[in-house]
């Protein structure tokens, strides 16, 4: 099993005409996931890739049954289309866009936050659930399908992670990358709820960076509330405070988040904590062990 | 981005934010001229981007225009060392001399982010004046909050709220909503990430005024605001990070001497670290993009190899969509153009890796190939410790 999507999500792709959409639509549909529509404003009526383009996100739900999507537009007009995709009903967004500016991202929060619709991101890699259905950039070739769940802010680390679970022979049930900025829709604490909840993941893999308390969150959940082992990284250990570390929401600021309070939090909550970023595989192996002894 | 506490309250001014009378200053002769239009005593403050600039003497009282020229020449080229600054200090550039007020009582108010509740939040203290990291440390139940909506804005309410709180009633109660009101329009008309009074005044003779003010900028959002380009201090930036920033790479200057290039931020981080764990020092922070173009791979170099104190430098790039054939030889391609001649440890990883090796080992360059992080990092603290 895998959570949030599956071989029945049906995906639409918001600005599949770009440049990243459509090279990313192309390798979505090579792995499997179902893309039954795009959308470009103004493009509506035309196919691209194979895909049938609207106008509209409303149009791809009620023509194609459209249950999932995944934006690529560019940063001016993302958060707009967040606000389409909810306001359409679609049950799961995937916002892949870096840089939206964090007012139209509060914006955007607190118009879903009237709605049913999930928001995973913005400034992410997307999810995956192996072997099943893929909806982001993530190269799909490093994952495998299994019972490892994978959460984290950021790409490339998580990217690094799932390559040396891959490499000991643990696959993964679902990799979401919740993104890097500052305001984002699915929390550490969600999807750890969603893991704990999951019959075939057995472990989960939470990959932190610094700023916010985020983790330390989620941490607190990991204590009181789940049932299954959980291994923690936090990057930026060495990062200087009041630096904006690449991502918008890597920095420490007013002596809040830093590595080291988010390490103290996860273990004393019980989290395994890998060393270093080397060290993430390993660190699953010996937490599985640990609770099969 | 950030700018000076001069640029700030001028911002501020404009959305309606009382402040004292005062003008900016490059020379003595200007901080004399200033002083003496303003007449009475005045404030002389060194603008540095950073905090703490009382403590470290940069906040002085003159009595006169002439006092303000000799405080202002001694001020300007010193190097201020404050408790933000590092020990390296910053060099006073400007100075805004200012009206001297008549203090009866300090507070703070500020907007921010709250990550969590996904909206904005005003706090108000009556511990104005002080650093508010310690004010929330050490006494929290002194900080008053107000989320706002940020669908719907701040309504008079919030600033009643907290105007009551902070003791601010009767005549006072109105001017001070005013304030708190004019605070949120400059942080959404802005795109403000940090917007911040402290302290905010009352004086002897009843007016509430922004004594010092910081703004710190959305990076996301200066495509909105163009206008703010005029307010950037190059001074205040490393030359390198002006350099990258116009490449479009993510670069921040460290103290290390071991150059990292890695792709994506979090990797970057882990890299750092990794680089520490083993007994090393990074030299910097560097995103260098997803994609790992041969273009941005030779600006990347460019960059690393400004810093006079890198020894040796780590590649690091996971090859995810872009395989790493491609990526070894723009790193092939980029270390030929710039002539590289320190050494470089290159650890790859992703689709066609070994192709990608290959390409690395045939180069005729003096790459040192590794496999995995931590040996990358292994072997790049110990070239630079031969």
């Amino acid at each position: 099993m895998s959570i949030l999507i599956d071989k029945s999500t049906r995906l639409v792709v918001q600005g599949i005409t770009g440049r990243e959409g459509t090279f990313h639509t192309r390798q979505c549909m090579a792995y499997g996931t179902k893309v039954v529509a795009g959308v470009t404003p103004g493009k509506g009526g035309t196919t691209h890739e194979g895909v049938p383009v609207f106008n509209t996100v409303v149009e791809a739900v009620e023509k194609e049954g459209a249950n999932a999507s995944v934006i690529f537009v560019p940063s001016a007009y993302a958060a707009d289309g967040i606000m389409e995709a909810a306001s359409a009903g679609v049950a799961l967004i995937v916002c892949i866009t870096e840089g939206i500016p964090t007012l139209d991202m509060m914006k955007a929060s607190a118009f879903l936050a009237k709605r049913k619709s999930r928001l995973i991101g913005p400034n992410c890699p997307g999810i995956i659930s192996p072997g099943k259905c893929k909806i982001g950039i993530m190269p799909a070739n490093i994952f495998k399908e299994g019972r490892a769940g994978v959460v984290s802010r950021s790409g490339t680390l998580t990217y690094e992670a799932v390559w040396q679970l891959t490499e000991r022979g643990l696959g993964q049930s679902t990799c979401i990358g919740i993104g890097g900025d500052p305001i984002i829709g699915t929390s550490f604490l969600d999807a750890l709820r969603l893991y704990n909840e999951d019959p075939e993941t057995e472990v989960v893999v939470m990959i932190g960076e610094i700023g916010g308390t985020a983790e330390e969150d989620a941490s607190r959940y990991v204590r009181d509330n789940m049932a299954k082992p959980v291994v923690g990284f936090v990057a930026g250990q060495t990062a200087p405070p009041g630096r904006r570390m690449g991502h918008a929401g890597a920095i420490i600021s007013g002596g809040k988040g830093t590595a080291a309070e988010k390490i103290r939090a996860m273990k004393d909550c019980g989290l395994h904590v890998a060393a270093s970023p080397a060290d993430i595989g390993e660190t699953v192996v010996r937490a599985l062990k640990e609770r099969k002894s | 981005m950030k700018i000076h506490e001069y640029q700030a309250k001028k911002v501020l001014a404009q959305y309606g934010v009382p402040i004292p009378r005062g003008e900016m200053a490059s020379n003595a002769y200007e901080a004399y001229e200033i002083a003496r239009r303003l007449g009475g005593t005045v404030v002389v403050k060194a603008q540095i981007h950073a905090g703490g600039r009382g403590k470290g003497g940069g906040v002085k009282l003159a009595s006169s225009p002439a006092e303000a020229e000799q405080i202002a020449g001694k001020m300007l080229g010193m190097t201020l060392v404050t408790h933000q600054t590092g020990p390296e200090g910053r060099v006073v550039q400007r100075l805004l001399i200012e009206e001297a007020l008549r203090i009866k009582k300090e507070y703070y108010i500020g907007i921010v982010i709250d990550r969590l509740a996904k909206c904005p939040v005003i706090m108000a203290s009556p511990a104005g004046g002080m650093d508010i990291e310690k004010v929330a440390a050490e006494t929290p139940e002194l900080i008053f909050k107000e989320h706002i909506d940020p669908s719907v804005g701040f309504e008079p309410f919030h600033g009643r709220s907290l105007a009551f709180r902070l003791g601010l009633s009767g005549e006072f109660l109105s001017p001070a909503v005013k304030v708190m009101a004019a605070l949120y329009r400059t942080f959404e008309g802005m795109d403000a990430s940090l917007v911040e009074i402290n302290p905010f005044l009352q004086t002897e003779d009843g007016r509430l005024l922004a004594l010092d003010a910081k703004i710190t900028f959305d990076d996301n959002a200066l495509y909105r605001h163009p206008e703010l380009s005029q307010y950037r201090d190059f001074h205040e930036e490393d030359p390198l990070e002006i350099r990258a920033s116009r490449y479009g790479i993510n670069y921040i200057r460290l103290d290390g001497n071991i150059g990292c290039m890695v792709n994506g931020a979090g990797l970057a981080m882990a890299t750092m670290d990794i680089i520490k764990l083993v007994g090393g020092n990074p030299a910097n922070f560097l995103d260098v993009g997803g994609g790992a173009s041969a273009e941005q791979v030779k600006n990347a170099f460019e960059i690393l190899l400004g810093d006079k104190n890198v020894r040796a430098v780590l590649i690091n790039i996971f090859g995810g969509i872009v395989r790493c054939d491609l990526v070894a030889s723009g790193v092939v391609e980029a270390a030929k153009a710039v002539g590289i001649k320190i050494p470089v440890v290159v650890r790859l990883e992703g689709t066609n890796v070994e192709q990608g090796r290959q390409i690395l080992r045939d180069s005729g360059l003096k790459f040192t190939v590794a496999s995995g992080m931590k040996d990358a990092a292994e072997k790049v603290v110990s070239l630079t410790k031969q």
